[in-house]
């Protein structure tokens, strides 16, 4: 083998020898398991909506639907498996939401029922609301100020 | 089955374009930046909000149904869209109240089945 003597060409090399990223592989499973949650929303709020809820109360149904569900199956250990095949697609939904609740507030049982669950259930989630509500409030006031 | 036909189809694949797409987006984001899922989540979350003050984050809902509301992006255009809201109803106070109340039983229903889940999940088997 020839001495590997220039930046160039060893990342060459480098890039011949290490396995391909498994990042299309992975933005395919997101996509469709992803999609597919979104897809059970839809049907959710469809039937909603045929028995006469507004569109918002119809939105809050599904995400306390979803929310239950994947609260349950993370409490069942069943989620992180799905966590682990569909990356993104189940974190970015409101699914993820719920997991990042549970997930902590299992771990930290231990340290009992209210600083360990109804404590460390915020770790994630907390930094989540903080950001939204605060981030919604200053779009509020701008919004107050140019009216 | 009656409520078979209250299903939009063309709906529904619109929705599974969509979301399926901004998850894309969130796996991009894991794969190629060191960023944690948490910090990913309060990005989405924080984007939201800002698309959806801007009023661009409407087009997508009206396209995309559940496929823009259902991903987290979505929950903070429900934020940033109640505090429009209740700005128009009760002034500067509405920008205090009218987010959370959009998004009030998202989060409370977080907050129980989370405690809930949790009370019942199994410890974790770690293996050796």
């Amino acid at each position: 083998m020839k001495p590997l003597d220039t930046q160039k060409s060893y990342q060459e090399y480098v890039d011949k020898k290490s396995p391909n990223s498994p990042i299309l592989k992975n933005c395919f499973n997101a996509f469709w398991v992803g999609g597919l949650i979104c897809s059970i929303g839809q049907i959710i709020m469809d039937i909603c909506k045929h028995n006469s809820l507004d569109i918002q109360l119809s939105g809050t149904v599904v995400s306390i639907i979803l929310i239950g569900i994947s609260a349950l199956l993370t409490g069942l250990n069943i989620f992180n498996k799905v966590g682990k095949f569909a990356g993104a697609g189940s974190l970015v939904p409101i699914t993820g939401f719920a997991n990042s609740i549970v997930s902590p507030a299992m771990e930290y049982k231990s340290e009992g029922y209210v600083m360990g669950v109804g404590g460390k259930m915020f770790t994630v989630a907390g930094p989540v609301l903080v950001f939204g509500i605060s981030t919604s409030i200053i779009v509020g006031i701008i919004y107050f100020i140019i009216i | 089955m009656n409520w078979l036909q209250a299903i939009n189809w063309l709906g529904i694949l619109k929705c599974f374009i969509v979301g399926g797409a901004i998850c894309v987006i969130g796996q991009i984001l894991i794969d190629k930046t060191k960023l944690t899922s948490a910090r990913i989540l309060v990005i989405f979350v924080t984007a939201g909000a800002i698309l959806g003050g801007l009023g661009v984050y409407q087009y997508i809902v009206d396209f995309a149904g559940a496929g823009a509301t259902v991903p987290l992006t979505g929950f903070g255009y429900n934020l940033s869209k109640g505090a429009i809201e209740g700005v128009k109803q009760y002034g500067l106070l509405g920008a205090f109240i009218g987010g959370v109340k959009n998004a009030a039983g998202g989060i409370a229903a977080a907050i129980f089945f989370g405690y809930i889940a949790s009370l019942i999940s199994k410890p974790k088997m770690k293996k050796q």
